[in-house]
């Protein structure tokens, strides 16, 4: 320190030039892999992104679409079947009223979290890795609510009456009562699929603008037309937008940490043994941008492939998404540990005996280790332990992140072993409570199957649509993060040494 | 394209360092109404156009606060005043019981104050603009930028434009139709 130089920084002596600021690049090993491979050029995005939903459909989409729309019509009809019959077509009996349709809701609304935690979170922490999956990421999340808003709604019983969920003013003359978590969902799920739509449609304006502007039909020109509002790109319309992304990105953050928490709070605001804990809402959000992190990568790595986008969606990109599902994956392993230690150290022997006699008691090791009968859910229990807390350690190895086969097979068994987490949680905690004369075992019937396989097909249905018809990356915000779009990039015209 | 009245005359340029460069020198040169037309919004475009810091936030925030005194104001009249229902002796109104769905309203309009301030100070949707006519402007959402000077401009003139945007290093310029 004795050697410093006595001049403040910045004051420059008469006389005394100072020396240009030379910054040198990283070296080669230390540089990013750029997020667009190749190098390839603004216009080949649009070109390769707006082709997609440009011209004939392939085979393969045909196929995938009747088996959808055909697995659409099976949930329809399930739910004609259960309206005009009525809820006893379910498994549903006493003790276990909250069957298949509540673990089919929370599946389902928790797989929507991944798209807002990419297009909102990610873009307040500026990954800009998120631009080439958050278009459909959000289409995901748009699909996904849907499908879990059918759950609720039909399993009201009287489905007739579902509107009595919403302040409107009935002929009773009797408001909702909102001292309920339950009232607290309904304003949770539709604000969050409401809002969902709003972020994703203003993402879709500019893009809705390029596929106007490449339009062939007249049919299309108006129609793509009509829904980008005139957008011109114009730079004066480009600031307010940008505001506008910003805090659609800022409200969507506490959004979506808010939804998963409400719909924890159906459970923990119970008494039951297995629902009634605080650790809930951080472990319900955790886990179901895990799992929504599950579904992006099943849906997105065949995607990349079939529709030759590779160079969009890079291997950097899955392993990145690879990443984010280990850590989430490991904060819900944790969060199942300590579920189990205080079921333990609480000294409650209601949830001591949850856990153990009736989830983690296995007929193989645990059980006859511990002297005790198998738990009835042992399978589920320990499903969910190999799929949400084994499977994801896998991701720290970069040769199963970059293997798209392996990340594929993983992904799904993630999906599986979130379905089964909310069904260990809704199930097992339900079939014994306090009293053993209470005590029963849930087994769904067919149409609960039915109707969870035909949610699939309505999700499928709509997701096929979103790649005839909308650009499923979007172009504007990938073209703003090639360095063709930086100003001060040799490659966006900047010259060395230039003034910018 | 004598026969029409000319609403602009639109520039061309490459590349993004090319149209920043080109915003300005129109800036500097004491243009008013004119503006850049780009596929993408390019960093450091506003302070080049000398565009202040855009105003949606105000909507959005007028939106939340409504939102949220929409939520408490609804559960406070109905569960409290318009028809009581007692439940286990909880108090008939509590704001911690009604924060969860104000909190969403306060999102909800929030949101909706974001994107139709947005489509407000914009003043959009817009179904025709004379830009959009012009075969040549479609390529603004592909892979060019544009700047386009209104003819309306008071330092407009047909000579003295032209020569600014050549000079900016444009390589196609034409006048737009109104």
């Amino acid at each position: 320190m004795a050697e410093a130089d006595p001049r403040p920084i910045g004051t420059s002596l008469p006389g005394f030039q100072a020396a240009p600021l030379v910054v040198h690049a990283p070296p080669v090993e230390l540089e990013r892999e750029p997020l667009v491979a190749h190098g390839r050029g603004i216009g080949w995005l649009s070109d390769t992104i707006a082709g997609v939903a440009e011209g004939k459909p392939a085979a393969w989409w045909k196929i995938c679409f009747g088996i959808s729309f055909t697995m659409m019509l099976v949930c329809f009809g399930c739910v004609l079947y259960l309206m005009s019959t009525g809820v006893g077509v379910w498994g549903l009996n006493h003790p276990i009223m909250w069957g298949y349709a509540i673990v089919n809701f929370v599946w389902w609304i928790g797989i929507g979290h991944a798209g807002t935690l990419i297009s909102a979170i990610l873009f307040l922490l500026r990954q800009k890795w998120r631009t080439s999956i958050n278009r459909a990421a959000e289409a995901m999340t748009i699909f996904a609510v849907m499908c879990a808003g059918v759950f609720p709604l039909i399993h009201i019983g009287r489905i007739w009456l579902g509107w009595w969920l919403f302040p409107i003013p009935n002929s009773n003359g009797i408001w909702p009562q909102f001292r309920s978590p339950l009232m607290w969902d309904v304003f949770a799920v539709s604000t969050y699929f409401t809002v969902s739509v709003l972020f994703w449609y203003m993402g879709l304006i500019p893009d809705l603008a390029v596929m106007r502007d490449r339009a062939r039909t007249r049919i299309r020109k108006i129609g793509y037309g009509l829904f980008a509002l005139g957008w011109t790109g114009s730079n004066r319309h480009w600031s307010n937008y940008e505001k506008a992304y910003l805090i659609l990105a800022g409200l969507s953050t506490p959004l979506v940490l808010s939804v998963h928490s409400i719909v924890s709070l159906d459970f923990s605001v119970s008494q039951l043994p297995g629902w009634h804990t605080t650790i809930f809402p951080p472990y319900f959000v955790a886990g179901a941008v895990y799992s929504g992190f599950g579904m992006v990568l099943t849906l997105l790595v065949p995607l990349r492939r079939m529709l030759k986008l590779e160079d969009i969606i890079t291997v950097r990109h899955v392993e990145l998404m690879c990443k984010v599902t280990l850590l989430t994956g490991s904060i819900v392993g944790y969060a199942y540990a300590m579920e189990f230690f205080i079921a333990w150290y609480s000294g409650n022997p209601y949830e001591k005996y949850l856990f153990i006699h009736n989830r983690a008691a296995d007929p193989y090791i645990i059980g006859p280790l511990m002297g005790i009968k198998a738990a009835p859910y042992w399978w589920a229990y320990w499903t969910m332990i190999i799929c949400n807390v084994v499977v994801p350690q896998l991701f720290w190895f970069k040769k199963v992140r970059t293997c798209m086969i392996v990340v594929f097979v993983l992904s799904i068994l993630v999906n599986i072993g979130m379905w089964f987490e909310r069904f260990v949680i809704v199930v097992t905690s339900l079939s014994r409570e306090f009293i053993p004369s209470n005590w029963g075992y849930y087994s769904p019937s067919p149409v609960d199957i039915l109707q969870f396989l035909g949610t699939f097909g309505l999700f499928f249905t709509f997701f096929l649509l979103f790649l005839r018809y909308v650009p499923l990356i979007a172009i504007a915000e990938v073209k703003g993060v090639t360095p063709q779009a930086d100003p001060h990039h040799p490659l966006g015209g900047a010259k060395t040494g230039g003034h910018h | 394209m004598s026969s029409a009245k000319a609403y602009a005359m639109m520039a061309e340029f490459d590349n993004a360092a090319a149209i920043l460069h080109a915003a300005e020198k129109v800036r500097e040169q004491g243009y008013h109404n004119w503006d850049v037309f780009t596929p993408f919004p390019i960093h450091g475009m506003d302070r080049a156009m000398g565009i202040r810091n855009s105003k949606v936030g105000w909507f959005s925030f007028l939106g939340g606060c409504t939102g949220y005194l929409t939520g408490m104001l609804m559960i406070w009249f109905m569960n409290a005043v318009d028809y009581r229902i007692p439940i286990g002796g909880k108090p008939m109104f509590s704001p911690f019981a009604a924060f969860p769905p104000s909190y969403e309203l306060t999102i909800l309009f929030g949101a909706f104050g974001a994107l139709l301030g947005m489509l407000f100070l914009n003043r959009l949707p817009r179904l025709h603009h004379p830009l959009l006519k012009n075969p040549r402007f479609a390529l603004a959402s592909h892979d060019r930028f544009f700047v386009v000077i209104e003819t309306g401009d008071q330092k407009y003139s047909e000579t003295g434009t032209r020569a600014l945007l050549e000079s900016l290093g444009s390589k196609h310029i034409e006048l737009v139709e109104e």
